[in-house]
């Protein structure tokens, strides 16, 4: 059984965000880019999935420019078997990756197809739910267990207030929560084999799919500023502050 | 045409973030219906009806709508859709899973979280975990839009009186069942929704020391959570992680405890109303943001903040 796997690049979690003076956007020249997070985490599931015996291939994908190529490689060393990036400079939105995904997943047939619950840049949370429902395919979203077995996946969600776990049929769509695991550190052999691993490159014109945004961004501003309080000099002024003048307690 | 919110409810009352969701919907200045989905679901519909600003209820009170599955859920929505403008579900967990299937199978792209209405087209939503505010236009005819609860006011639940009227169920995509529920039991509020928050840091230095904050959540009703680094420390398990890659809050009340202020877990609670940070690092990040900065060992500190708060 095959499991598909969707990596996106984005800016690396520790970069603080600047708003471009001009607010079309966030500042992206010189900073540090990464794998999503919890992209990562879904290259990990698929990785343990295959070896505890119940995957035999693990293919990466993303969509972005040609850097997107350094992000396969992190999930390559992970321990994805190949990976393919649709490549394309544009802006692409969750909609239109999902029907690029849907086509890589007509292509390459998957039994399961692993995503993060949501990129931390435009923090959508949409790619894997829109894909399950193109393919006509069940989901197990904001997972935090995957089990395999007999044809089905049994995935416990993280949901408001607790935990809810479904069965699919596969083929099916998870998308992963923190908790679900916790991605290794690629070694030095595992990056240094990666390196050889195929990585095919389609131009993303040649899935088909029509990538034109379908939301305009107007403007990019700075959320209102906090500005730092008082410090306070022990416990009963602060316990005082609290009841007094925030009134929070 | 008119706008129809998606009603989350627990199959006796509807949840908070309906009525915020209502809200959000009756800025569209359109007749606003609310789809209450369930089994059983009687009580609900007439709560529904009496939400101020509602001016229909739709009801699908059928076995297949049992459990709040995305895969029974979307084809239902779907259906109703096509006689609206705009679609409107609540960012639970539950809209979050069910919201992007209907945009997909309506090939529309779904507008996520909005905290404001700009215009019936226009809306702003955060990004970079609230890091960056963006102001989006929708191309598409139908809008489907999750909403940010802690955005909006609640509409008020009584003073309306909409007619109800029942639908029909519509078949669900296959392949998905429910095998069961295991809700929290923690006589804690949930980390996401609590109106008081207290977060440990690395300066816990250990996990038993996390004990130190309960009597204090105890006693303001607050939920517990921690940061990054406590958890990438083994600390705390990872679903207590407030930050960019964990939970977003904004609560009433936020105490950030031995916690440095990192740019990821100040985008996990920069929006509470009030943050209280204390560290023995007066140079800590942290205190740009705090409205109340208490410098000081938290292991001396924590006991006299716990005595010198009242008992609930």
């Amino acid at each position: 059984m095959k499991a598909l796997v969707a990596v996106k690049r984005v800016v690396d979690y520790n970069v603080k965000i600047r708003v471009k003076a001009d607010n079309t956007g966030v500042e992206t020249a010189n900073v540090k880019y990464s794998a999503n997070p919890f992209d990562e985490i879904a290259v990990e599931e698929a990785v343990r999935l295959k070896e505890a015996g119940l995957v035999t291939e693990v293919v990466a994908v993303s969509i972005g420019p040609a850097l997107s190529q350094e992000t396969l490689r992190t999930a390559l060393a992970i321990g994805a078997d190949r990976a393919i990036l649709v490549q394309t400079d544009d802006e692409i939105q969750p909609l239109a990756v999902a029907k690029i995904l849907k086509h890589l997943a007509e292509q390459e047939k998957p039994d399961l197809v692993v995503l993060g619950k949501q990129a931390i840049d435009d923090d959508s949370n949409q790619t894997g739910q829109m894909l399950a429902a193109l393919l006509g395919w069940p989901q197990g979203t904001f997972a935090s267990k995957v089990e395999i077995a007999d044809g089905k996946a049994t995935v416990t969600r993280e949901i408001d207030g607790g935990l809810e776990t479904v069965g699919l049929t596969l083929p099916a769509v998870v998308t992963t929560d923190l908790r679900l695991n916790e991605p290794r550190y690629a070694s030095l052999p595992n990056i240094m084999k990666a390196k050889k691993k195929p990585l095919a490159v389609v131009p993303v014109a040649d899935t088909g799919v029509d990538i034109a945004p379908r939301l305009v961004t107007l403007k990019v501003e700075e959320p209102p500023k906090r500005s730092a309080g008082i410090k306070v000099a022990d416990v009963a002024a602060l316990v005082d502050k609290l009841k007094n003048e925030a009134k929070v307690i | 045409m008119s706008t129809l919110v998606f009603a989350e409810h627990d199959g006796r009352a509807l949840k908070a973030a309906t009525l915020n969701t209502v809200t959000a919907a009756i800025k569209l200045t359109e007749p606003v219906h609310l789809l209450v989905v369930g089994q059983g679901i009687q009580e609900v519909a007439s709560a529904a009806a009496q939400v101020a600003g509602v001016d229909k209820v739709l009801v699908a009170d059928n076995a297949v709508y049992a459990h709040p599955l995305a895969e029974v859920l979307a084809p239902l929505l779907t259906e109703l859709a096509r006689a609206y403008n705009a679609v409107f579900l609540p960012a639970t967990t539950t809209g979050k899973n069910v919201a992007p299937c209907v945009a997909a199978m309506m090939d529309v792209q779904q507008i996520s979280e909005i905290t404001a209405v700009v215009s019936p087209d226009t809306f702003v939503r955060p990004i970079y975990a609230g890091n960056a505010l963006a102001t989006v236009q929708s191309k598409d005819a139908l809008k489907v839009i999750t909403v940010r609860g802690t955005a909006f006011e609640a509409a008020p639940a009584t003073g309306g009186a909409a007619e109800i009227m029942a639908v029909e169920a519509v078949q669900p995509v296959t392949g998905a069942s429910f095998v069961g529920q295991e809700l929290a039991v923690s006589v804690r509020p949930e980390l996401t929704s609590a109106r008081v928050v207290i977060s440990g840091g690395r300066g816990m230095q250990n996990g038993d020391n996390f004990r130190l904050l309960e009597p204090i959540a105890d006693k303001l009703g607050a939920a517990i959570g921690a940061s990054r680094a406590a958890v990438d420390a083994g600390f705390v398990s990872n679903d207590l992680q407030v930050g960019q890659t964990g939970k977003i809050v904004a609560p009433d009340l936020y105490i950030a405890v031995g916690i440095s202020g990192a740019i990821q877990h100040l985008a996990g609670m920069k929006d509470s109303k009030v943050i209280v940070a204390i560290n023995k690092d007066d140079e800590a990040p942290i205190f740009q943001v705090a409205d109340y900065g208490l410098v000081g060992d938290l292991f001396v500190e924590l006991p006299k903040l716990s005595a010198a708060l009242p008992s609930p």
